[in-house]
């Protein structure tokens, strides 16, 4: 996994609340079995029209935008489904941050296995950066996560919570799994007893 | 005396392998996992990539459900990718030694439907898949959530999670509810009051004299839809219903063992005076039938109702939303949903394709007929819910009154297969989610219970499922 330090980057605002997985990634794209290459369908239906023609009025189709590395939004961002199509496509696309006042859990955690820095912030926080990213199109957002700092170029920043060990996670682009096998005997006595005690399962 | 806990934290406290106290982070056993061919070709290949195994593939098992054709099987599956797919989880589970449901196996059938049929599932369990649904399993007081694919690979490997406990939430359905009203109409009231985020960071336990009164059937139609209100898992106490339901299923415990497993389980549900971070209490003489309006489980209102006006919104966003949603589905504020028009109707999925609910739609079907311009579909939720149903008889009533009856899989639920909405098309439908595009790019879906997708179809537009009961 790609380890996430800082980012200074544009952030493109999509300013609509409960975001669900299958806008961010509809159905027709899950048919694969990698999880590179959709990037480009990404947002699809919101973003293309019904021949595949790009929709000018969609944020990532704006030129100030199509570069942009974070994404700002509403409130509970990645309802629906567990899809992790829906980091996948985000992260292909070329976006590391996403900034808003709350997640669906699924969603949320799936970030953290691909690299993706969900930061969470109060609404009026996330209010001013979507204002932010709105007018100074060409200003960048920077992102300390050592720190736990959202900068922006005035200077204006905002401090934001984050659970240690996901962040240790993160910053040190770690594989959970390689983790967790490190605890095999842990793993094993846990099974031994089980086998003892409940027998049925 | 030890502190008096809820259902979850018994469960939770029995499956710690491994805690940071530090943090409060984590190591949990997953009992039993679930898999389907959308999100398990990316794990299986990584595990290859490492050179892992899977750690108790005796603990896991697979069917294909997504993708799969609901029409004649016998000719495959036509779109090239979603073959593909199905191919791939045949041989991941021949390589890595799991069982696996095909395709003609009467079995197969929707992985949260299947699980339950089998008696996979059982109380106190731990559960995961990689689909939101899994929440279904809560129905039996087995602690049971969605994971990602990154997700699936851990569990594979290591029959672990990493996770922090959630906080606890229950709600109370008190009473007993009126005529017409049935468990997906309980789980829409209660996503309509607490909201699609309402239940982020929970587990809710779900009791109370409606929910207790509920069949297995209903019962795992609240849990399904607990993550439509934000919540990974959903819970009821197991009881006699549950032992009843599980009792001679081909996976649950046989002999001495099941003595010894009803011993446990009845151990389980939550002790007197255990702490709740949140609770909440419905009447259930409160709750009538509904649909939703708009393009969010939340949009939730009553078949009598109108639509609503977003001149009433709480604030500025979520008006914008109610906008956006009207302008999608083709609503006007105030109309009465009553007079609203349908194309087709969708029946089945992992929330409404169990045997119960095509009794119900089979009570509203019998003697009527599809209205003239709707196409409807009843899509059994595995092979053999559909082999149950034609052993009732069922399937003639559905052919007589002009329903398509069909292949067990997910179907028009997500509409990854042939099975889709035409834009601008308008779905009655007993799925879980109305998000836009969600049943075909453009498809305009009101979710409701299969009793009321029935009446829907048979009166051609969105209808109360009570005048047709006497």
């Amino acid at each position: 996994m790609q380890a996430f330090t800082t980012l200074s980057a544009i952030a493109a605002p999509l300013p609509m609340i409960n975001v669900d997985t299958d806008m961010i990634i509809p159905k027709q794209f899950l048919r694969t079995i990698k999880r590179t290459g959709l990037g480009v369908n990404l947002f699809d239906e919101m973003r293309y029209d019904e021949q595949g023609n790009e929709k000018p009025d969609f944020v990532l189709n704006k030129p100030e935008y199509r570069n942009a590395e974070i994404l700002v939004a509403g409130e509970n961002f990645g309802c629906g489904s567990s899809r992790e199509h829906a980091p996948w496509a985000i992260l292909d696309f070329g976006l590391r941050c996403v900034i808003a006042p709350s997640y669906a859990d699924i969603f949320y955690n799936n970030c953290f296995k691909n690299g993706i820095l969900p930061v969470q912030l109060p609404q009026e926080q996330v209010d001013r950066i979507m204002e932010y990213a709105q007018t100074t199109p060409e200003s960048k957002v920077h992102i300390d996560l050592e720190y736990q700092i959202v900068k922006l170029d005035n200077n204006e920043s905002f401090s934001f919570e984050i659970d240690p060990f996901r962040k240790h996670c993160l910053i040190n682009g770690l594989d959970d799994i390689g983790l967790t096998l490190e605890k095999d005997k842990s793993i094993q006595s846990f099974e031994d007893d089980r086998a003892q005690n409940q027998p049925w399962l | 005396m030890s502190q008096p806990r809820t259902l979850f934290e018994k469960i939770w406290s029995d499956h710690i392998v491994h805690k940071d106290e530090a943090s409060g982070t984590c190591l949990l056993y997953i009992d039993r996992h679930l898999v389907h061919e959308v999100t398990s070709p990316q794990a299986f290949e990584g595990l290859r990539l490492a050179g892992r195994k899977v750690r108790k593939p005796e603990a896991t098992l697979a069917v294909a459900d997504h993708n799969v054709p609901t029409s004649d099987r016998s000719l495959g599956i036509k779109q090239e990718d979603s073959r593909i797919q199905v191919e791939t989880l045949g041989k991941n589970c021949e390589e890595f030694g799991i069982q696996y449901f095909g395709l003609n196996d009467k079995r197969q059938g929707i992985v949260h439907i299947i699980g339950p049929e089998q008696g996979m599932t059982q109380p106190g369990m731990t559960i995961v898949c990689g689909d939101s649904h899994t929440s279904t399993h809560g129905a039996f007081g087995a602690l049971a959530f969605g994971i990602g694919t990154s997700e699936v690979e851990h569990v594979l490997a290591t029959q672990t999670i990493i996770q922090k406990p959630a906080n606890n939430m229950r709600i109370t359905i008190k009473g007993k509810t009126g005529p017409g009203v049935t468990a997906k109409d309980i789980v829409l009231s209660i996503i309509g009051e607490i909201g699609t985020a309402g239940g982020t960071g929970y587990v809710i336990e779900y009791a109370g004299e409606a929910i207790q009164d509920l069949t297995m059937e209903g019962r795992m139609t609240v849990c399904n839809m607990t993550i439509e209100g934000g919540a990974r898992a959903g819970l009821i106490a197991p009881d006699q219903t549950t032992f009843d339901y599980l009792k001679g299923r081909p996976m649950a415990p046989k002999g001495e063992n099941w003595d010894k497993a009803v011993e446990y389980w009845s151990s389980l549900p939550s002790d007197d005076g255990a702490r709740y971070d949140k609770e909440i209490v419905i009447e259930a003489k409160d709750i009538v039938p509904n649909v939703t309006w708009g393009t969010s489980p939340e949009n939730v209102v009553p078949i009598t109702g109108n639509v609503p006006d977003p001149a009433n919104a709480k604030d500025a966003s979520q008006r914008a939303s109610m906008e956006r949603a009207l302008e999608y589905m083709g609503l006007t504020a105030g109309m009465r949903m009553q007079d609203v028009d349908i194309d087709k109707v969708f029946i089945g999925s992992c929330t409404n394709g169990r045997i119960e609910d095509m009794r119900a739609v089979a009570a509203i079907a019998k003697g009527n007929k599809v209205a003239e311009n709707v196409y409807a579909m009843i899509v059994p939720g595995s092979g053999l819910v559909k082999e149950q149903a034609e052993e009732e008889g069922l399937d003639k009533i559905f052919i007589e009154a002009g329903f398509d009856w069909r292949e067990p899989g997910c179907s028009m639920c997500l509409a990854m297969n042939a099975d889709r909405l035409e834009p601008g098309e308008r779905c009655a439908s007993t799925s879980n989610r109305n998000f836009e595009g969600r049943q075909g790019r453009g498809g305009r879906t009101h979710l409701m219970s299969p009793a009321m997708a029935a009446a829907a179809a048979i009166k051609g537009k969105l209808a109360d499922v009570r005048d047709f009961q006497d």
